[in-house]
């Protein structure tokens, strides 16, 4: 295993007055391995990939609202969430900001 | 504002609440513009739903602070130096 290279500047640290969000990682001091095993993907990741597509191609959510989406959630959980589940996080946030989806709507189907 | 290549540039180090693509670790750093990949939408526009226009230049800059880095860093993000 090899600990990751992480960029460092130590005679001009980061400049803290601009506040970074949970997403923004980079040249953050870490003693963590980055875990590089593959998986395979479970049939809701597949599914979830062809939804965000699907919503695109459809004009109803572009990326960068996906993006927007996952940095949008809270630390914890970005942090806890798998890949996936950050992109149905935000598909959820997106749909109901634009009110395709309603209050309780997939509650109310699952 | 347009840059050419080879010409020094600071990333702007200014705050920013909303979605950008800019990295933290590289704000208010100076690196080298290395080309332009064109324009494109502006994903902080287009992040809140909006058509992203009009469309920002794109600039590959290289760093060189220790570790040589390459991103991707749009054009009202760099001032020149």
């Amino acid at each position: 295993m090899r600990v990751a290279a992480v960029p460092s500047f130590p005679d001009r640290p980061y400049d803290a007055r601009v506040e970074r969000a949970p997403h923004d990682t980079g040249g953050r001091p870490t003693t963590e391995r980055i875990d590089r095993t593959d998986h395979e993907l479970d049939d809701w990741e597949l599914l979830t990939d062809a939804l965000v597509g699907a919503l695109g191609r459809a004009g109803v959510m572009n990326v960068d609202e996906l993006r927007r989406g996952i940095e949008s959630m809270p630390p914890a959980e970005y942090e806890r969430a798998s890949y996936y589940e950050r992109w149905l996080y935000s598909v959820e946030t997106i749909l109901s900001e634009k009110g395709v989806l309603e209050p309780g709507e997939l509650e109310a189907r699952l | 504002m347009s840059f050419e290549q080879g010409q020094r540039v600071r990333v702007a180090s200014r705050e920013h609440r909303g979605h950008h693509r800019t990295p933290g670790y590289l704000k208010g750093r100076v690196g080298t513009v290395e080309r332009s990949h064109g324009s494109f939408t502006n994903p902080e526009t287009r992040a809140y739903g909006e058509s992203g226009l009009p469309e920002k230049e794109l600039y590959l800059v290289r760093f060189e602070d220790g570790h040589l880095i390459y991103a991707d860093i749009y054009e009202h993000w760099l001032e020149p130096q």
